[in-house]
């Protein structure tokens, strides 16, 4: 198929991706470069070279290429098909499990509170692919305060809509529908962890999981599940959708780790989308963002628990 | 009866111009989203699937060549089998190379990427299948191997169900569309299958009028 730009989307809503640069250059210290990792980064090049390196990839092409199995399994099914058949409002989260202030909210009110912040990230396909990702969103852990998680709440679950209607993939049972995925209690208190709202300044768009998903960029892109309709804190670890597909290929931890391969393919390079043609970069432990994250693994057996 | 004849004279006069627009048309519609921004975001994965899915397409349809002369009689598609084949390798050869460009032509990773990893195995190794079958598709070399040359040739099954293994093996989770390509597959040698059983039975009854003729005295 042509790769085009939705209809309704002006090239002047769209900031351009150089201003994006120059912005988290501007902020120095603030939270967009603690986001994109530098310091690792640095280590195989200068830091000029690390921000170019690390361009965020156009709209085009976040938008494009998508996995959502709700919508299909091809790449190119979740922008022809989500945004003619999800409807992301009204929308309600439902927060239960085990926490004193459960509840069920409308999407505006589950995110007024909440600064939004812009927030840079690497994504890291486990298809060994991946891009830079301009995300606009609240961090998780805001949410998880204000729901005030009793001492036995060790994990959160999400989960996608189930609606085949909305989301005509859940009629064929490609994974055990709906989706669910799962963090451990500090992962998902971990400051990088956002609940992404939007991408380059915009709604997030129906194919990437609007109005609300899930975006961990120290994991393989499959634990930053989409349209989120509950998030529950349980005491034990939750059932995630891959890992109960195929539990040999897709842990429940699923950081990004170069040293343990797919079994049927490698991780230790990448594609990193819109790179020249045969050019694959080398993947970083924690996709990067090891400085910041690698504490929460330290004592495990990264083979074991992959 | 004329009329069939006439028929299957025009047949004919087409097959050639459709083998060669069907052989060609994979890499027209490669070419033409290559050049009009068609390819999906990840170009080279992109290129290595649709060369991927030609290569299965075209030895299908090579393999389904001899049951369709044996079912409709008409003896002249044989001259299709050929250029069919020919094209799938062509498409194979250029599957490949997108491979090792991926790989960064690094030797290294592409061993080791081969026998590390079962579906990259088995689709090399129907590469390799397939090379002495185009090497000796050429009259020169089907006079020169004879007899040998059909039992060679038969290679070519092995080539499809490797193929066929190896995208099966190498999606992540939605199998429906290789496993249209293992029921193609499936369907075109079990068409054999009575031809084999015919071949097999003239064989021995070649081979063994002796014994035949002892068991008659002894009975």
């Amino acid at each position: 198929m042509l790769i085009r730009r939705p209809d309704d989307t002006r090239s002047s809503e769209i900031t351009p991706e150089r201003d994006y640069l120059d912005r988290r250059r501007f902020l120095g210290l603030a939270a967009g470069a603690v986001a994109l990792g530098a310091p690792a980064s640095l280590a195989a090049c200068s830091s000029a070279e690390a921000a170019q390196d690390d361009k965020p990839n156009s709209w085009e092409e976040i938008t494009t290429y998508n996995n959502f199995y709700e919508f299909g399994t091809d790449k190119s099914d979740p922008a022809e098909n989500a945004p003619r058949t999800l409807k992301p409002r009204p929308w309600t989260v439902q927060i239960d499990g085990l926490c004193a202030r459960p509840g069920r909210y409308a999407y505006d009110d589950l995110v007024k509170p909440y600064r939004v912040e812009h927030r840079t990230y690497r994504f890291r396909c486990v298809e060994a692919w991946s891009m830079v990702i301009p995300w606009d969103g609240i961090p998780l852990r805001q949410v998880i305060a204000r729901a005030q998680p009793q001492p036995s709440a060790r994990y959160v679950e999400f989960t996608t809509l189930m609606d085949p209607v909305q989301m005509p993939g859940e009629r064929r049972q490609i994974l055990d529908w709906p989706y669910t995925e799962g963090l451990r209690m500090d992962e998902a208190m971990h400051p990088l962890a956002l609940l992404a709202t939007g991408i380059y300044g915009r709604p997030l768009p129906a194919q990437n999981g609007a109005p609300l998903r899930l975006v961990v960029p120290w994991k393989y892109g499959f634990k930053s599940i989409k349209s989120i309709v509950r998030i529950r804190f349980t005491a034990q670890q939750p059932a995630t959708a891959w890992n109960k597909a195929a539990p040999d290929e897709y842990g429940f931890y699923a950081n990004v780790n170069p040293q343990v391969d797919h079994p049927r393919w490698s991780q230790a390079r990448e594609r990193r989308i819109g790179d020249g043609w045969f050019r694959r970069r080398d993947t970083l432990p924690f996709n990067g963002y090891a400085e910041q994250v690698a504490s929460l693994y330290r004592g495990m057996d990264l083979r074991r628990f992959f | 009866m004329t009329e069939w004849r006439t028929a299957e004279s025009t047949l004919q006069k087409l097959l050639k111009p459709a083998v060669w627009i069907g052989g060609l048309l994979p890499l027209a519609l490669l070419l033409f989203a290559g050049a009009t921004g068609g390819l999906e975001a990840d170009p080279v994965k992109d290129i290595t699937h649709r060369t991927g899915k030609a290569v299965l397409v075209l030895l299908l349809c090579t393999l389904a060549v001899t049951p369709v002369r044996r079912l409709t009689g008409w003896n002249g598609i044989i001259s299709a089998r050929r250029p069919l084949g020919l094209f799938a390798y062509f498409y194979a050869c250029l599957h490949f190379l997108i491979y090792l460009g991926d790989q960064g032509f690094a030797p290294g990773y592409i061993v080791e990427d081969v026998a590390k990893h079962p579906y990259v195995t088995a689709g090399f190794t129907a590469l390799v299948l397939l090379t002495p079958l185009a090497v000796t598709s050429t009259k020169g070399w089907i006079r020169r191997l004879g007899k040998r040359w059909t039992r060679l040739h038969r290679l070519v099954y092995a080539a499809a169900a490797l193929g066929v293994i190896h995208f099966l093996w190498g999606v992540k989770k939605d199998v429906r569309e290789p496993l249209v390509y293992a029921a193609v597959l499936a369907l075109l040698l079990a068409l054999r299958v009575p031809g084999w059983i015919a071949a097999r039975k003239k064989k021995t009854a070649r081979r063994a009028p002796v014994p035949v003729r002892s068991d008659a005295q002894t009975v």
